[in-house]
């Protein structure tokens, strides 16, 4: 690894024209990506988030104005020694077909005049990064399924430690369910390469994912607004914005927030052997939202719900009456956690802790009341960190 | 005499019109198709018409592709020029061979040098035209890739497309050795030698010499086609693996 693994990128009133075209692709942009984030550049199509991407490793000339990687002016570059240090991911992914998976993730060191023994060990090891069996390095491209193909992708375009990298809706020709798993392996790969990602994408739920931060741009490569993927859900800048993020932003927040960020219900829990008076008395209590107490073991660990039935002996079964349901972790991203309530057809499930350990309880009746709430359209709530898995 | 095709014509007939010698061997079996006897005696005579064969044809293909293929990269880099490009080698595709021959006489003469001259031109319009074709067929997104990652415009032609147009060229290659081998018979009318030599003559109920001859033009046809092939094989190992 080299001492840096990062730069920032700043637009400087960077401007594409194409010859023949009554306006620019890109008018004027102004941008500053942080060194290590991922932004996402997101819009409608049409509206130059590529043309806008592309100018970056000059696979589109600038026309006007500058952009700058670190501090170096990317038009002072030679185009193909600037674009070895830059990561290049595609949608259609264009792995060469002719060369092996290892060739591939080598082309780059390859290049760069890396020693054959170096870029063995490179692609080994990006194999082993992006999950794949080092094994299948010696296939060809067209033997791998769509999703291995984008994580070599991913995996070539990362082989020469590149300071930023640039991708164009890499998972946009994957299966949704593909594509959700991609997301999460690439955000895990990021929380550890700490690489500065331009993240193209006309998706909005992918750039809520995805981004540290989004700019929505318009035609023109216009920036409508550029914040925290949370500051857009609050507070859209202007009508464009809010349309493009669309009426359903409460929920997307829930996409940003995980079950420990809310506030959980206490559950009443009773113990094997308890005497059931005493749950009674707990149930009482008017601080006890939930109307069934949650049966746990020695270590509270939940082992399901106690009915009426279950209470009317003098001391609490080992084997309750109803069945545990579905059991929520902190860790859960909210938005996931609510569709398996739903799915359960369940109004609250017990929420556990790393260790299993009973933590409380979720309920729809809490998120119905959060997303009513202004807190979820303020700026006061925390909960910004993103999920990653 | 100022006429070149008439001289040209009067030369030509000596070679054409050669007897052949049959000798008493299938004298009394004239309406054989093929003599073994005369077949068994007669074999060498077919060595030095092969070799001339061979030396007709190797140097048209070597020349025909060299040149088609320079003029595929000019054409590739320089977009306009395919249309023309196409165009030309596709008027020179139509001539007639015999005609070609003979238009050709007064310039470059008769023998070897014609020949190579005329089979190689026919070879152009295929192979130029399936070089173009396997270029072409490069999906963009490899291209664009390769652009990306920092490919000078030289390395994405040498390392990327190349490769992948290997088996159009080398397609277009089969189709040119073979229709260049059988039409370097017709080398003869213009003295050049060849297989053609033991084709034509005036001995036309006598088969055998031309069923042999053509027997052998067959054979060459199938054995450069064989070399092709296993060319291909060696130089594109990534397509077998894509159907196993």
């Amino acid at each position: 690894m080299s001492e840096q693994t990062a730069s920032s990128v700043r637009y400087e009133e960077a401007t594409k024209r194409y010859p023949g075209a009554s306006s620019p692709a890109v008018d004027e942009l102004t941008l500053e990506v942080p060194a290590g984030e991922i932004c996402v550049l997101v819009g409608p199509s049409g509206c130059g988030k590529t043309t806008a991407m592309r100018m970056v490793n000059r696979t589109v000339e600038i026309s006007a104005g500058d952009v700058l990687v670190g501090d170096r002016s990317v038009r002072d570059r030679e185009p193909a020694q600037l674009r070895r240090e830059i990561g290049y991911v595609i949608q259609q992914i264009g792995l060469f077909p002719h060369r092996t998976i290892s060739e591939n993730i080598g082309a780059v060191p390859q290049l760069l005049g890396w020693k054959k023994e170096r870029i063995r060990r490179r692609s080994g090891e990006l194999l082993e990064l992006i999950g794949l069996d080092p094994e299948l390095g010696d296939r060809y491209p067209s033997q791998l399924s769509g999703g291995q193909q984008q994580r070599v992708g991913v995996a070539r375009a990362l082989a020469a430690d590149p300071l930023v990298m640039l991708m164009d809706e890499p998972f946009g020709a994957i299966d949704p369910i593909n594509r959700e798993r991609l997301q999460n392996e690439f955000l895990r790969l990021q929380a550890e390469i700490r690489k500065t990602v331009l993240f193209v994408t006309h998706d909005i739920d992918e750039a809520i994912k995805m981004g540290d931060r989004i700019a929505v741009m318009r035609e023109g490569g216009r920036v409508e607004q550029y914040a925290t993927p949370a500051e857009l859900l609050m507070a859209p800048a202007n009508e464009f914005v809010e349309d493009f993020v669309g009426a359903d932003r409460a929920l997307k927040r829930l996409a940003l927030m995980r079950v420990a960020d809310i506030d959980l219900w206490e559950a009443p829990l009773a113990f094997v052997g308890q005497a059931t008076g005493e749950v009674r008395a707990k149930l009482d209590s008017p601080a006890v939202e939930v109307p069934f107490p949650l049966l746990v073991d020695g270590e509270r660990r939940p082992l399901g719900w106690l009915s009426e039935r279950d209470l009317a002996a003098d001391v609490v079964p080992g084997r309750p009456d109803s069945p545990l349901g579905p059991v929520l972790e902190l860790d859960d991203v909210m938005r996931d956690a609510l569709a398996d309530l739903l799915q359960h057809e369940t109004q609250y499930a017990p929420v556990i802790d790393r260790g299993g350990r009973i933590a409380g309880v979720l309920s729809v009746e809490i998120i119905s009341e959060f997303l009513g709430s202004p807190e979820a359209k303020s700026d006061e709530h925390p909960a910004v960190e993103r999920p990653h898995g | 005499m100022g006429n070149p095709f008439v001289l040209a014509a009067g030369e030509v007939g000596g070679d054409f019109f050669k007897e052949r010698d049959v000798g008493d061997l299938c004298q009394a079996q004239t309406q054989h198709v093929f003599c073994f006897d005369w077949a068994r005696e007669n074999i060498d005579r077919f060595e030095a018409p092969t070799v001339q064969h061979l030396e007709i044809v190797i140097p048209a293909l070597v020349i025909g592709f060299v040149v088609a293929f320079a003029l595929a990269l000019l054409a590739h880099r320089t977009r306009w020029l395919q249309p023309p490009l196409l165009a030309a080698t596709g008027i020179l595709y139509t001539i007639p061979s015999i005609a070609f021959f003979f238009l050709l006489l007064p310039l470059t003469g008769l023998g070897r040098d014609t020949a190579i001259i005329v089979l190689s031109a026919y070879t152009l319009q295929i192979i130029y035209r399936n070089t173009i074709l396997g270029l072409n067929n490069v999906p963009a997104a490899v291209k664009d890739a390769a652009r990306g990652m920092g490919l000078t415009p030289r390395q994405i032609l040498w390392k990327v497309e190349l490769p992948l147009a290997i088996p159009e060229i080398i397609a277009g290659l089969r189709v040119a050795v073979v229709s260049t081998i059988a039409i370097a018979t017709l080398a003869v009318l213009i003295s050049a030698g060849g297989l053609g030599t033991e084709m034509y003559g005036s001995n036309l109920t006598f088969p055998t010499s031309i069923i042999i001859a053509g027997a052998i033009v067959m054979l060459m046809a199938l054995a450069f086609d064989a070399i092709l092939l296993l060319v291909q094989r060696l130089t594109t190992p990534w397509r077998r693996a894509a159907r196993a």
